[in-house]
């Protein structure tokens, strides 16, 4: 079976919220249901096939075409299947994913994979503000799974963040692993303001001194961390920068904190 | 049967089941992952007045290990899961922590685990962090020189305990020098130990003894000192006999190892001192496992 292909037939007016559309509860095989199921678009409920043309018949390798920023919550809770968007995405990309890969060809918005549990979203470009964070109201953002970003990411980025893997090939804006509980942000290039700050456990890896560091992170100097071997290895598989990393770089300087806050997390910067 | 001038009796090897782990013990260097596993397999030759029986199966080059450094694999044998952990945790906590530049992981996966690193967390006094790395949990623990990785938790399997055979010689030392040729052999063998110091065993023994207090005593039959006073299994000829005890992770393991052992030993002959190969049983009533000698080397 062919995947199954939505195409943006134009530029929306409104949001559209594509939570509906998950590669495990879509009808199997029959255009014609897919094209019945009903999206929030802007104030009003509208068929999907009245915005998207459809095609192929294999709904656990869903291909969305011609996306764009105005498509949200694209695999929103999906525990199984595949997604490939071309184009950008909008808010909400796989918030409460449980399983399965999303792959973004283009950008995507704020809160990229908020609440996630488990899987792969791979945004091969920008993302926005708050990914892998908490939306307002969670106690928790990320729980679990990867979030590989080839490009760089906004403010915020992890805040809240509980377990799992966020991994920024480029930037990483303001406050970066904020009120972070556990897991593990991955940043190759410059990190904004602030980063760690009042974060609880987990781990802030940065291959760049950061320019400012909270007064509450306190440095506990240069050491050789052998864990460190193991996550370079866990990268090994993923076609990304980071799976080309020296896994023999084991040498970081260690700030532990944020000391206002339990003060067992660590933001390592690599040495050297 | 006759193996160069040996003559291999007629008889069994009886083992029993039991629980086996593995875990890799590394550090800086081969030296140091060394003596961490030695510490934590010493005072490991049998369940019965030790808990465990443990030893090293084999040393393991930098690019086999989990964290990319030299390390040894270290094989532990107990009569349940619950034995195993409590002796694991005592082990690791005693004997590898302790050690400098070393960490300690998982050598078996599966449903069924003990504890690794779960309890040894709280060495770290509230310092401890975790770390999930795929589905695997570590700890960190902090120590004077670095930080303590232990895995939290590792998987242990059936097994199969008590496989022997004995070397029945002319001379202490053909006997010992049969033994350590067998014994070079078997350490080729993977997923086994030999728990007895230099895999070695000069006491055998019998169920049972005169005082009541004792659940094992000497096995008098092979006893060279006492032919004249026991129903010995000695002929005039022999005047050492030798055990080798062999643990594995399968009964094909044990089977393997002994096989290997015994042709090592015949290897060098009756003109060596090698008289005899035998076996230990409780007349096949006790263990559920029985390698029977001619089949081996059939």
């Amino acid at each position: 079976m062919t995947a199954l292909t939505l195409t943006l037939r134009d530029k929306p007016r409104h949001r559209i919220d594509l939570a509906a559309v998950r590669p495990d509860r879509l009808p199997a095989s029959r255009p014609q249901d897919v094209a019945r199921l009903t999206l929030n678009y802007g104030n009003r409920r509208v068929k999907l096939g009245e915005l998207f043309d459809i095609s192929g018949q294999d709904p656990n390798n869903l291909v969305i075409r011609n996306s764009c920023s105005l498509l949200d919550a694209i695999g929103a809770g999906m525990e199984t299947g595949n997604v490939c968007i071309h184009g950008n995405s909008g808010n909400y990309l796989g918030r409460g994913m449980h399983g399965g890969t999303i792959e973004v060809h283009g950008d995507s918005g704020h809160w990229t994979a908020s609440g996630m549990h488990n899987g792969m979203i791979h945004v091969n470009g920008n993302c926005g503000d708050f990914a892998g964070a908490a939306i307002p109201g969670d106690h928790q953002g990320m729980r679990g799974g990867t979030l590989l970003v080839t490009g760089n990411a906004g403010d915020r980025c992890g805040d809240r963040m509980r377990r799992g893997r966020v991994l920024i090939e480029g930037d990483a804006g303001d406050y970066c692993g904020a009120r972070m509980v556990a897991g593990t942000i991955a940043v190759l290039g410059k990190v904004g303001l602030a980063p760690g700050y009042a974060m609880r456990r987990g781990t802030l890896l940065f291959e760049q001194q950061p320019v400012s560091i909270p007064a509450t992170l306190n440095d506990c100097g240069e050491h050789t961390l052998g864990f460190l071997r193991l996550l370079l290895d866990s990268f090994s598989d993923l076609n990304s920068r980071f799976s080309r990393l020296d896994r023999n770089r084991l040498r970081v300087r260690r700030y532990a904190g944020d000391l206002a806050c339990d003060g067992k997390g660590e933001l390592l910067v690599w040495a050297g | 049967m006759i193996i160069n001038g040996v003559s291999i009796d007629d008889t069994f090897a009886e083992a029993f089941g039991m629980k086996a782990t593995r875990v890799l013990v590394t550090a800086v260097n081969h030296r140091w992952a060394r003596h961490a596993a030695e510490a934590m397999t010493g005072f490991a030759t049998s369940v019965i007045g030790c808990g465990v029986e443990a030893g090293i199966e084999a040393e393991l080059p930098a690019e086999e290990t989990p964290d990319g450094r030299p390390g040894i694999s270290v094989l532990l044998f107990g009569m349940s899961g619950k034995d195993l952990g409590k002796q694991l945790e005592k082990r690791v906590g005693q004997c590898v922590l302790t050690a400098p530049g070393s960490a300690v992981f998982a050598g078996m996966h599966g449903d069924k685990t003990i504890n690794l690193g779960r309890n040894i967390r709280f060495f770290g006094d509230g310092f401890q962090a975790s770390k999930l790395i795929g589905e695997r949990r570590y700890w960190r623990i902090p120590v004077m020189d670095g930080e303590f990785l232990c895995e939290e938790s590792t998987a242990y399997t059936s097994a199969v305990g008590g496989g022997n055979f004995l070397v029945l010689a002319a001379s202490q030392s053909q006997a010992l020098t049969a033994c350590e040729a067998a014994i070079d052999a078997m350490r080729k063998v993977p997923n086994v130990i030999m728990p007895f110091p230099g895999g070695v065993v000069r006491s055998g023994s019998k169920i049972g003894s005169k005082y009541s207090a004792l659940p094992a005593s000497i096995n008098q039959a092979y006893c060279p000192t006492l032919r004249g006073v026991t129903d010995t299994q000695l002929t005039a000829d022999i005047e050492s006999v030798l055990e080798i005890v062999v643990d594995g992770v399968s009964d094909s393991d044990v089977r393997t190892a002994m096989q290997a052992g015994i042709e090592a030993a015949c290897a060098l002959g009756v003109r060596q001192g090698v008289k005899r190969i035998s076996a230990g049983n409780y007349g096949g009533k006790l263990g559920q496992f029985h390698f029977h000698l001619h089949e081996i080397l059939a």
